[in-house]
């Protein structure tokens, strides 16, 4: 075998080599180390501050400690919205060993439905804090609990947790009054102090929950915890206690609410009650009504959508909201606007020969009673409710005229202090209508305005806010819902408070009154049949509002037309007239047979205020209303 | 062939004796063969270390006391090795590397899962045993082993060969896979190669070339590894993620500022914030609790350690010492560096613990064996008659 040439080594030269090497090993140790050491500098010196907060903020954790919500009282001291502690059932995942055997368990203890475990599946698995439970179902009932109690040891990681829930014990017929409150949505969180709601899950949607918000939620508190990273709270480092939210007293009295509810019966309609001297609404009823109690702890699609789709509107707050045309309820504010303007006297007299004319034109507006009234004078007028005589007068006034009195009274206007959503509904005016089409104003249309019907709309609300304010001669409350707030008392007098109705004449009042009480006791009086027993002195207003209108010289017959197209029952009504303590504004939905069915309502009302040893029976009323149904006797 | 090379004898040039130390008395260090400044700094290094441990481990006596016992045995294993002539070690070295080769392969065909990576191998109730720590020495022996027989600068014959010595077991480790352990078993192999005075050309060549396969290496990652190293580049991108050890680790150090808060005091740390706090991210109780002040102090022993570790390496006579030595002390760098730098932040994170502070049996014996090894080789110089 040939050996390879093998070159010699040569240790010294090596030596050489390997030192030089490591001369330079050292430079580049030295370099790396320096490298180290100046990221270190920078790390600890130049960005100090940065991850000493960074370090602070894993370590102390800030709790929100969430007010507890105010409760609302009726003027009695009747609960109307409480707080019920319910239990949800949480889950520590990282506690859980197994968590299909524990969800499987958790479904034949609780019969959970498969949904609810998806959706739970479906959430657990987007990344969120260690150790933070999450929620698999809420409102546990007692029998639950108690068979979570007894399984407990079989489920670590399984917690029930209580929170407290908005509970309506009388929900149906108090919500359209009271509101509701619901999670917070995405919209009002944007809006919301952010620190203050930072534990709160609901807020008020509607009604006196939302108008009060601020006061019936308190002040959030909170508390400073040091925890480890793995979530559980070490030792507390401060805290600062929630301040709870008021208590709400309004001036509704749940009694005479659920009367009213109970009055319509379930057909369409509103009452309004308010006490004319203090502006406080006793009721304020809308049918139907819903339970508010599915909305706090979250209404499911499938009911969501029943109620929307309800064809009787139950979501929709008629009290508030509705829009109806006045009918002749408001011919006693426009008798005043005539006193007022000079165009007629307590005792200046038409001759109704049944319809009335404007100058060159052959139109004939018709008088409800097709032969006429005959001599009809202010107070006759509103006790027959002739339409003629409010022709004459609506035309002698001008819309111009109408509408700066009937404004006067809050029709077109949002008149209440605190009541959320209200509508405006319309007052129509020679400028609304170029605005709203682009159209002069007609003299036929003032006509229309002079009997309550035609653009004119108004809410029960309105109207029962302006009989308040006839009742009191014109001096104006603003109609509220809260009495006290906390222990504070709400003033009679309120800002924004529309000035005071003055009349050259107070005598001009009685005639008024006079008028309007004839309509109830007065032998032709629209509303006579309500007179009959009657034990104090009652002042009101029939009206029906067309909802169908009529081709000229039509007359028509309640029971060809649709339910749905019948005219609507309307009254309004105040009492005793020597001092009132109660006005009352009914509407009843296609009610069909005449103002009667309204007035009978209001008399309810009134009677269930006035007599305080009389409880009104609602099955009376009933029968009364089935007996006299169809039965027209006035407009 | 190989083998042949390595067992005949050598041809070299006569060495001039060296006068020093002839004449002098052989001291009790000398005689146990053991070098008192490189044992000090170790002890106080150990000593430092045990103190971190016992906060970053949440205080638990047990561990410390189980790291100490480690300790104990480390230094009976490097007092041992220490007392092994250049000779015999150089003897040892082709079976030593063949049989750890062999066992990296049995552990490719049936070792132990543990943390989702093949490591280990055990014969039940006997031993529990990684090959891979073993290659850390076996193979830059083995490197320096092939070199110390050819003439010096290597050529391109012989650093084929030490490819080959170096990449069989870097491809079985890196199939482990094990990233960190391959690194550094590379490095360490680098190393001897380049003490023994690579050419520039070369180590520029190869540069280039390892900059044109960076992108067949990223293909070739596992999916944790280039998650580690994007999560480096933007550890923000997944923070409660992979990118939750780096955030809380560099958080930690940087909240210690320049004096730290205080041994125990450390929020990130006994809090729990921290991940393997008392292992591979040690380094981050060290910075929180002692500050800058703390961390300049350790680099600065370990810096000391590796400077006296290269003098001895230089004092060596024989070439294989010498490269030996040099490697060693070199990768014991290494250690520190890439440990430091990912905890820090500016390394992706390489399961690299931080040299004998770090919770860790295996790796505290085989740096202590390496160690071991380079105080053997500084004690056995020959003593060369006149």
């Amino acid at each position: 075998m040939r050996r390879r040439r093998q070159p010699l080594k040569n240790p010294e030269q090596e030596l050489h080599a390997f030192r030089m090497r490591s001369l330079l090993a050292v430079l580049v140790v030295v370099c790396l180390t320096g490298l180290l050491g100046g990221r270190l500098f920078y790390l600890q010196v130049v960005q100090h501050e940065v991850y000493s907060t960074r370090s602070e903020k894993n370590r102390v954790r800030v709790e929100p400690l969430p007010p507890t919500r105010g409760l609302i009282y009726d003027r009695h001291g009747v609960l109307l919205a409480e707080n019920r502690p319910t239990y949800n059932l949480t889950l520590v995942r990282e506690r859980v060993a197994d968590l299909d055997a524990t969800l499987t368990l958790l479904v034949d203890l609780l019969e959970i439905p498969e949904e609810e475990i998806e959706a739970f599946r479906v959430r657990s698995r987007q990344r969120q804090r260690p150790f933070q439970p999450a929620l698999l179902m809420s409102d546990l009932d007692e029998d639950q609990i108690a068979r979570l109690a007894v399984n407990r040891h079989r489920l670590p990681g399984v917690e029930v947790e209580a929170q407290l829930l908005r509970y309506y014990p009388d929900a149906e017929t108090m919500v359209h009054a009271l509101g509701y409150v619901g999670r917070i949505n995405a919209e009002e969180l944007a809006g919301l102090d952010a620190g203050n709601y930072a534990g709160t899950h609901f807020i008020g949607k509607t009604g006196v929950e939302r108008f009060y918000e601020d006061e019936l939620h308190g002040q959030a508190g909170l508390r400073k915890v040091e925890t480890n990273a793995r979530g559980r709270v070490l030792r507390e480092l401060g805290h600062t206690d929630p301040v709870p939210g008021k208590d709400l007293t309004l001036t509704l009295d749940s009694e005479l609410q659920r009367l009213a509810v109970e009055l319509l019966d379930g057909r369409r309609g509103s009452i309004v009650a308010i006490a004319p001297e203090s502006g406080e609404i006793l009721a304020l009823a809308s049918v139907p009504g819903f339970d508010s109690n599915q909305f706090v702890t979250g209404i499911d699609v499938a009911s969501y959508r029943g109620l929307q789709e309800d064809l009787d509107l139950p979501l929709y707050n008629r009290a508030i909201r509705g829009h109806y045309p006045p009918g002749s309820t408001i011919k006693p504010f426009l008798a005043l606007a005539g006193l007022a303007e000079g165009k007629i006297t307590p005792n200046s007299t038409i001759r109704d020969p049944g319809y009335f004319q404007l100058p060159n034109d052959s139109r004939r507006y018709r008088n409800w009673l097709r032969w006429g009234h005959g001599r009809v004078d202010l107070e006759r007028a509103i006790a027959v409710s002739n339409n003629t005589y409010f022709y004459t007068l609506a035309h002698d006034l001008g819309i111009d005229r109408i509408h700066e009195n009937m404004s006067a009274f809050g029709f077109g206007q949002r008149v209440a202090h605190d009541v959320q959503g209200e509508s405006d509904a319309l007052m129509p005016s020679r400028d609304w209508k170029r605005g709203r089409f682009n159209q002069p104003w007609y003299p036929g249309e003032t006509l229309s305005v002079g009997i309550g019907q035609g653009y004119w709309q108004l809410t029960p609300l309105q109207l029962a806010t302006a009989t308040a304010v006839l009742a009191n001669r014109g001096e104006w409350v603003k109609p509220r819902l809260a009495q006290r707030i906390g222990q504070e008392e709400v003033p009679v007098e309120l800002p924004d408070t529309p000035p005071d109705i003055m009349l050259e004449n107070e005598g001009w009042w009685d005639r008024i009154f006079s008028g309007m009480e004839k309509v109830i006791s007065g032998h032709e009086g629209t509303a006579r049949r309500i007179g009959k027993d009657l034990e104090y002195r009652m002042a009101g207003k029939s009206g029906t509002a067309q909802v169908f209108s009529l081709g000229k010289d039509q007359k028509y017959n309640a029971d060809e037309i649709q339910e749905r197209l019948r005219d609507h029952a309307l009254f309004t009504a105040f009492a005793p007239v020597e001092a009132p303590q109660i006005a009352v504004a009914v509407i009843v939905e296609n009610a069909g047979g005449g103002s009667t069915h309204a007035a009978h309502l209001a008399k309810a009302m009134t009677d269930a205020w006035l007599l305080e040893d009389e409880a009104p029976d609602t099955e009376e009323v009933r029968e009364v209303l089935e007996r006299e149904d169809g039965r027209v006797t006035g407009n | 062939m190989i083998w042949s090379e390595l067992t005949r004898p050598l041809r070299t040039h006569p060495v001039k004796p060296s006068l020093s130390g002839i004449a002098r008395r052989r001291s009790l260090w000398e005689r146990i063969h053991l070098d008192p400044w490189l044992l000090g700094m170790l002890l106080l290094l150990m000593l430092a270390g045990l103190v971190v441990l016992y906060s970053a481990s949440g205080q638990r006596l047990s561990v410390v006391t189980a790291q100490a016992l480690r300790f104990g045995v480390a230094l009976v294993v490097m007092a041992g090795l220490a007392q092994l002539s250049p000779t015999t070690l150089l003897r040892w070295t082709p079976p030593v590397y063949v049989a750890g080769l062999l066992m990296l392969v049995a552990v490719e065909l049936f070792g132990d899962m543990g943390m989702g990576a093949q490591r280990w191998l055990e014969i039940p109730g006997v031993i529990r045993f990684q090959p891979s720590e073993l290659m850390k020495l076996a193979m830059p022996m083995m490197v320096a082993a092939w070199l110390s027989r050819q003439p010096l600068p290597p050529r391109w014959r012989d650093l084929l060969v030490c490819a080959v010595i170096i990449g069989l077991p870097v491809v079985l480790i890196a199939k482990q896979p094990d990233l960190g352990t391959s690194l550094l078993v590379t490095a360490a192999g680098v190393f001897v190669i380049l003490l023994a005075g690579l050419s520039w050309r070369f180590i520029l060549f190869c540069g280039v070339l390892a900059a044109a396969a960076l992108p067949l290496l990223w293909v070739n990652l596992h999916n944790y590894q280039r998650q580690r190293v994007l999560t480096f580049l933007d550890p923000e991108s997944d923070p409660l993620g992979a990118g939750w050890n780096i955030i809380q680790s560099t958080t930690a150090i940087g909240s210690g500022g320049f004096w730290g808060k205080g041994w125990l005091q450390g929020t990130q740390s006994q809090l729990e914030f921290l991940p393997e706090r008392h292992t591979d991210f040690i380094v981050a109780v060290l910075g929180e609790e002692f500050g800058l002040v703390g961390m300049l102090a350790f680099l600065l022993l370990y810096l000391l350690i590796v400077g006296r570790g290269l003098w001895l390496a230089g004092a060596a006579q024989e070439t294989f010492g010498r490269l030996v030595a040099g490697s060693i002390i070199l990768t014991f760098f290494i250690y520190v560096f890439v440990n430091v730098g990912m905890v820090s932040g500016i390394l992706p994170v390489v399961g690299v613990p931080l040299p004998l502070v770090s919770y860790g049996g295996t790796s505290s014996v085989t740096l202590l064996a390496g160690f071991g090894i380079l105080m053997a080789i500084h004690a056995h110089r020959r003593l060369l008659p006149r």
